[in-house]
């Protein structure tokens, strides 16, 4: 969690009750992408803890990377990093995102999204159950 | 003579009918809105906190200036729109407090505050210096021209209806004497569905969230804005969605100061909830099409009964 020392208790509540995500694919096979849309889904219905799909980076508090990073990834994942406003929470989604997962050592990829920005929460998973995503963005507000 | 009583003044902006009151029943109704579309979908939805909870953690954001925008119209245009809106409610809510006290002309005055808050979208786009952002503006741009034209026909079907009156306090005066202005005839019920068709398009909600449109626009104008802006901006959004059915209530449904506003307000909440749950959004050159051809042929229908007398 960047720049946490600095919120007040009530910036603190209003990120805990409202974390807005953004969604950035920086190599991933498809499938976690699938899978962060199933957990989406009305059936399990995530507004309920205040959480929304937003279009714009600018809004979003929460990141979710999917897939290992690829050479040609690596200089849009750091630009939506940078214009993400801070503070924000940084999830890895899916064993590739987290480890590398069956990507590491290929010739295309820079490594592991931890080894590029700051990650707060890692959610392994080959892809992950939408259940283990919640659980994952419950462990990262925790983290506030 | 509406803004007259020195210290009062402060109270009636800041406090009654301005900022704080307009902002938490716009909240509310936010939440409502919120709520109804999640049931109608077969969620739980949101608690009751979270538009709450939404603008607290805005306020707590990094403002980000992109680079290469207009940095003074980027950050100041939300502070119009929103000071717009706290004027608009505090001039409606007063004019029905006390209908002698509002002065000649002020519909015109409130239709031109009713303008400023889609002119922050459009200004606010074009100053980010996004292409994304340009877009919707140029979108919100269309959407105006296109939603104006219905809506002042309806507001010029009441004027002609009562003998040309032009003050909210005059047209509710009308009212208190002659009953409600929508009873008063086939021109005034067409007028008030024509309003009822504008309270969407001016919202940017249902079928006409043509310049948000978060799926290929990503939020257009907003696109940029983060932190207090973005805040500002959803703010002022949400008072409007108080304080335009209000406008329109006190237009045709006599005055508002009574209990019976509430359920009437709860409805045509609900019907703006219903149409934006079941419609798809239309495209820029259908929504120009529907609201110039059907619904400002039925406004000027409606004008015309009303220079019969009907
Ligand atoms: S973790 Fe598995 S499902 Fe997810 S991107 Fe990697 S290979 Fe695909």
């Amino acid at each position: 969690m960047s720049d946490n020392h600095k919120l007040t208790d009530m910036s603190r509540w209003g990120l805990k009750k409202s974390p807005w995500a953004f969604h950035l694919s920086t190599g991933s096979c498809n499938n976690c992408d699938i899978e962060l849309l199933d957990a989406l889904t009305p059936r399990f219905d995530v507004e309920r803890f205040g959480i929304l799909l937003v279009g714009s980076p600018r809004h979003a508090d929460i990141l979710f990377v999917t897939g290992i990073v690829t050479v040609q990834a690596l200089p849009r994942l750091i630009h939506v990093y940078n214009q993400i406003a801070k503070p924000c929470l940084v999830i890895a989604l899916g064993t590739c995102a987290c480890t590398g997962g069956i990507f590491d050592g290929s010739y295309h990829q820079i490594g592991p999204v931890d080894k590029i920005i700051p990650v707060d929460v890692y959610i392994p998973g080959c892809p992950p159950k939408p259940e283990a995503i919640i659980s994952g963005v419950v462990k990262a507000l925790a983290k506030i | 003579m509406l803004f007259s009583h020195g210290l009062m003044d402060i109270f009636y902006l800041v406090i009654f009918p301005g900022f704080i009151f307009t902002m938490t029943i716009g909240l509310l109704s936010t939440q409502i809105d919120r709520k109804i579309s999640a049931r109608l979908q077969w969620r739980v939805g949101p608690p009751w906190y979270q538009p709450f909870a939404d603008v607290v953690k805005l306020l707590g954001k990094e403002i980000i200036i992109p680079e290469g925008s207009n940095k003074i119209s980027f950050l100041l245009i939300p502070f119009v729109g929103f000071a717009a809106v706290i004027l608009l409610s505090t001039m409606i809510w007063l004019a029905n407090i006390y209908p002698d006290s509002s002065f000649v002309g002020d519909l015109i005055v409130i239709i031109y505050l009713l303008y400023l808050p889609s002119i922050a979208l459009i200004i606010g786009g074009s100053a980010s210096r996004n292409p994304f952002g340009a877009l919707g503006a140029s979108r919100e741009m269309k959407l105006m021209l296109a939603y104006e034209l219905p809506f002042l026909l309806a507001t010029f079907t009441i004027v002609v209806k009562n003998g040309g009156i032009i003050s909210l306090g005059g047209i509710l005066n009308y009212q208190a004497s002659n009953g409600a202005m929508i009873t008063q005839g086939a021109s005034c019920i067409i007028a008030f569905i024509v309003a009822l068709f504008y309270i969407p398009a001016k919202l940017g909600e249902g079928p006409f969230d043509i310049a948000e449109a978060e799926t290929e626009l990503a939020s257009g104008p907003l696109i940029e804005y983060s932190g207090v802006t973005l805040a500002i901006f959803k703010l002022t959004k949400s008072m409007l969605l108080f304080t335009v059915p209000i406008f329109i209530l006190s237009l045709f449904a006599k005055n508002i100061w009574t209990p019976w506003t509430i359920l009437w307000y709860l409805l045509i909440l609900f019907f703006i909830i219903l149409i934006k749950n079941t419609n798809p959004r239309l495209r820029i050159d259908q929504a120009l099409k529907l609201l110039w051809f059907p619904l400002s042929g039925l406004s000027l229908a409606g004008i015309i009964l009303a220079a019969v007398g009907l």
